[in-house]
């Protein structure tokens, strides 16, 4: 019960949504179109289970003083006042112009790019660690990309040459080596959906 | 308010920069409140914009079908109760047969034949040159990248050098992703100096 349910559940919802694939019929849709909604529902349930324990890890971190247990708080601070000020007038909470979108904007929005600019400098440390090694692979990796990146810049004659290479690269070779990696994905993704519906990888039920 | 926003925006946006020199109290503090307000942010707007158009408007509206979403939904939850915890198992079980027979057909039609299919294509066009030496390439390319990832024969001889090749395609194609994200990256970059410098000091118009 507490392991062949489940499989079973698994062989089930998978072999049906195979099969639906290759009978467009109307039914199947249905229950196709129902199916997708449940699972976006579990997932919604499932953040739930998220809110929990990242509340549980930071109350206990200040239950315990731990080092650095201040900044829990914060943590527990932005959580609760989001969740007040997103609840507190119905779904009107949410809407441009009232407090949470303020936090949004002025809060989120802001950490974010920042966040994701920080990866600028970061890269290009690593750009010269991989020039510094000075090998053949290292050397096309760099060169391909400042080939790319010095696309948008003008470059007096050789500007349209640059532009030509760039988007030859981009459309042929490029092309080339992601297609060696999209059917390699494609394949692992298929023979891992496969072992999946047949019950032979079951990593997702835990231990127990 | 929109002052003081600007305020906050750029001193948090200083904070989180501050982690260039190394990790301090300021980053840490910026990285704490992000935590919990991204968290309150994504569950509150999937709570209005997702749940209750899928679930409460619908049962609402008499589609009692949605309750077995909510079920398994709730089923889930039991996670947290140690003693009929391994209830969860049958919503995760739900979501992953799901996605597993989803992405079956999915993947080996759009990664398996849909590309094999595009990379079928003539190694000679007649009066184009160009488009034959493409052509040439991106199935040399496409076959050699191939190789490299064919770990069930040792990469020696003639099948050493194929996957050779291949590395060489796949290492241009991660140049033109890196050069790609340093000028996205870049671009955030500017967004945040244009921030600091324009929106907040006014020093650029």
């Amino acid at each position: 019960m507490r392991r062949q349910l489940p499989i079973l559940i698994v062989f089930v919802s998978g072999v049906f949504m195979v099969i639906q694939y290759f009978i467009p019929h109307e039914s199947f849709e249905f229950i196709y179109e129902y199916a997708m909604d449940w699972i976006i529902i579990i997932g919604i349930f499932a953040m739930l289970l998220g809110l929990w324990s990242l509340t549980r890890a930071s109350v206990s971190k200040v239950q315990a003083k731990a080092p650095g247990w201040g900044f829990s708080v914060m943590t527990l601070v932005g959580l609760a006042t989001m969740l007040f000020l997103g609840f507190y007038k119905g779904n009107k909470s949410i809407a441009e112009g009232t407090f949470f979108m303020d936090l949004f904007w002025y809060i989120y929005t802001p950490i974010q790019a920042t966040m994701f600019s920080l990866l600028a400098f970061y890269i290009a440390s690593a750009a010269y660690r991989a020039f510094r090694v000075r090998t053949v692979l290292a050397t096309i990796l760099l060169v391909t990309a400042l080939i790319i990146m010095l696309r948008l810049i003008p470059l007096g004659p050789i500007s349209g040459v640059n532009q030509w290479l760039a988007s030859w690269i981009l459309t042929v070779p490029n092309m080339a080596a992601k297609r060696a990696i999209w059917i390699g994905v494609g394949l692992g993704a298929t023979a891992t959906a496969l072992k999946i519906i047949f019950g032979i990888e079951r990593a997702y039920m835990g231990k127990d | 308010m929109e002052t003081i926003g600007i305020w906050i925006a750029a001193l948090l946006t200083l904070g989180i920069f501050s982690f260039l020199y190394k990790d301090n109290p300021f980053y840490k503090f910026c990285e704490s409140l992000f935590v919990g307000i991204s968290a309150g942010y994504w569950f509150v707007t999937t709570f209005w914009q997702v749940f209750m158009p899928k679930l409460a408007d619908n049962l609402i509206a008499g589609r009692f079908y949605y309750m077995i979403g909510a079920i398994f939904g709730v089923l889930m939850l039991l996670r947290l109760f140690p003693k009929i915890g391994w209830l969860s198992r049958w919503s995760l079980a739900l979501v992953v047969g799901t996605t597993a027979g989803l992405y079956f057909t999915r993947y080996l039609v759009s990664n398996g034949m849909v590309q094999v299919q595009n990379t079928i294509i003539p190694l000679y066009v007649k009066g184009n040159l160009s488009q034959t030496i493409g052509n040439l390439v991106i199935v040399i390319g496409t076959f050699s990248g191939l190789i490299y990832f064919f770990f069930s024969k040792e990469h020696k001889g003639a099948f050493g050098g194929l996957a050779k090749l291949g590395i060489w395609f796949l290492m241009l194609s991660f140049g033109a992703s890196f050069g790609y994200t340093v000028m996205s990256r870049m671009s955030l970059l500017i967004g945040r100096m244009d921030y600091l410098l324009g929106t907040w000091l006014g020093l650029i118009r």
